[in-house]
C-alpha cells in the first residue's frame, strides 16, 4: 500500500500492437512511471466494448504497480463511439474467439517487449473477458496468472456454440497452464451457480492451480459501478481478492 | 451475462431519424442482452443502421420485456387496421 508521502506518477496513452495474424490494433496502456520492472498484465475488455470502464481499470491497475495493457479487441469492426462499435459487434455475434485469444497473446508479447516489464505477466477479464481470461489460459503459455470474473458460456452445450465460439472452454480445462481466479455471483444466471460448480469441478479434476470465490447477494457484473447490479460489499472483497491472487503470482 | 442472442431483420425501404440527420436504413440488429442505457440487466435492443455508413449510423433503442411485447403488438394491430381499410402497400413515390 502506498503512504501518503510516497511519490506516485503515471503514464496512460493509446498505443498500437501487434494483436491476432499480424494485425495492428490500438490498445490503451497505463504505467506507474520509472524504470520498475513491473509485473504486466493483459486486461480483456468485455462485450459491450472497449469503454470507459476498460480505461479506468487500466489506470487502476496501474495504480496498483502494474504495466497494463488493454488491447482494442473491436479494432476491426470499425470506429466510434465505444457503444457504437459494441452494438456492431453485437449484432455479429459478439468477439471471435480465435482473434481474441491472438490480441491476448500479442498482449503479452508487447508486454514482454518493454524494458519496464519484469518476467512476470497475467491476463484478467470480466464477462465475455472472464472467459476468454480462462479460454486463454488454457489455449496459451506463458502466462503467470489468469483472472476470470463472472466468464459465462465457459460451460457451453454444443447448440450453443457458434462459428465465433466453435469450444466450450470447460472441454480445454486439461490445457490450462496459469493459476486461475474465479470470482463469481450466486445470483448470475450466466454462469449459474451450477455452471460455476462444474467448472470447479473440472478444474480439480484436472488438478488445476485455482482459487474461486463466490459472493451471495451478487449477480453478474457485480464489480460495475455504474450498471444496477453493482453491489459495493461484495465488489469491495473482490477486489480484494484480485490483488491478493496477482500479488502471490506476479510479485 | 452476454446472451449473444442476437438477430437482423432486412429491411428493404426504409429512413432513420439520430439527432437531427436522417439517413437510409436496411438492417435492424435486433438483440436480447446487456444494454447501454437502460438501467435493466439485459433489454431488447433494436438497432436501426445504414451498415455502410460505419458504426454510428445506428438509431437506438432499449427496451424492457414488455416494452418490446407491446411494441411487437401494436406494430401487428396498426398494420392490420391499414390492411383491412386497403391502404396498406409499399407505394414508391414517383
Amino acid at each position: 500500500m502506498y503512504q501518503t508521502n510516497d511519490y506516485e506518477g503515471m503514464l496512460a496513452e493509446t498505443v498500437t500492437m501487434q494483436g491476432a495474424n499480424g494485425d495492428t490494433i490500438n490498445a490503451y496502456l497505463a504505467r506507474p512511471l520509472g524504470p520498475g520492472p513491473f509485473p504486466g498484465i493483459v486486461l480483456i475488455h468485455h462485450a459491450p466494448g472497449w469503454d470507459e470502464l476498460y480505461r479506468e481499470f487500466t489506470f487502476r491497475f496501474a495504480h496498483h504497480g502494474y504495466v497494463a495493457i488493454t488491447p482494442n479487441l473491436f479494432f476491426r469492426n470499425g470506429h466510434g463511439t465505444p457503444e457504437d462499435v459494441g452494438a456492431k459487434v453485437r449484432a455479429e455475434g459478439g468477439p471471435d474467439d480465435a482473434l481474441v485469444i491472438g490480441d491476448v497473446d500479442g498482449g503479452i508479447r508487447h508486454l514482454r517487449s518493454l524494458p519496464y516489464v519484469s518476467g512476470k505477466v497475467g491476463v484478467f477479464g470480466t464477462c465475455s473477458g472472464g472467459r476468454h481470461g480462462f479460454l486463454a489460459g488454457c489455449r496459451l503459455t506463458g502466462i503467470d496468472a489468469s483472472g476470470e470474473c463472472w466468464g459465462g458460456n465457459v460451460v457451453a452445450a454444443p447448440e450453443d456454440l457458434t462459428p465465433r465460439r466453435p469450444v466450450a472452454p470447460i472441454d480445454l480445462t486439461k490445457d490450462l497452464s496459469a493459476p486461475l481466479l474465479g470470482i463469481f455471483g450466486n445470483d448470475d444466471r450466466s454462469p449459474t451457480p451450477e455452471q460455476v460448480d462444474l467448472h470447479e469441478a473440472e478444474l480439480k479434476r484436472f488438478g488445476k492451480d485455482h482459487e474461486f470465490h463466490r459472493y451471495d447477494g451478487a449477480g453478474h457484473g457485480f464489480f460495475y459501478y455504474n450498471r444496477p447490479n453493482y453491489r459495493a460489499q461484495q465488489a469491495i472483497d473482490g477486489w480484494e481478492k484480485v490483488w491478493a491472487f496477482l500479488e502471490a503470482h506476479l510479485g | 451475462m452476454c446472451t449473444m442472442i442476437t438477430e437482423t431483420a432486412p429491411i428493404t425501404l426504409g429512413r432513420g431519424k439520430s439527432g437531427q440527420d436522417w439517413f437510409s436504413v436496411s438492417e435492424a440488429n435486433v438483440s436480447y442482452d446487456h444494454p447501454y442505457e437502460l438501467p435493466l440487466e439485459h433489454a431488447l435492443n433494436i438497432d436501426f443502421v445504414d451498415p455502410a455508413g460505419g458504426p454510428g449510423r445506428r438509431v437506438a433503442v432499449e427496451l424492457s420485456v414488455a416494452g418490446a411485447r407491446e411494441l411487437v403488438r401494436t406494430i401487428e394491430a396498426v398494420l392490420a387496421r391499414a390492411e383491412q381499410r386497403g391502404v396498406l402497400e409499399d407505394v414508391p413515390l414517383t
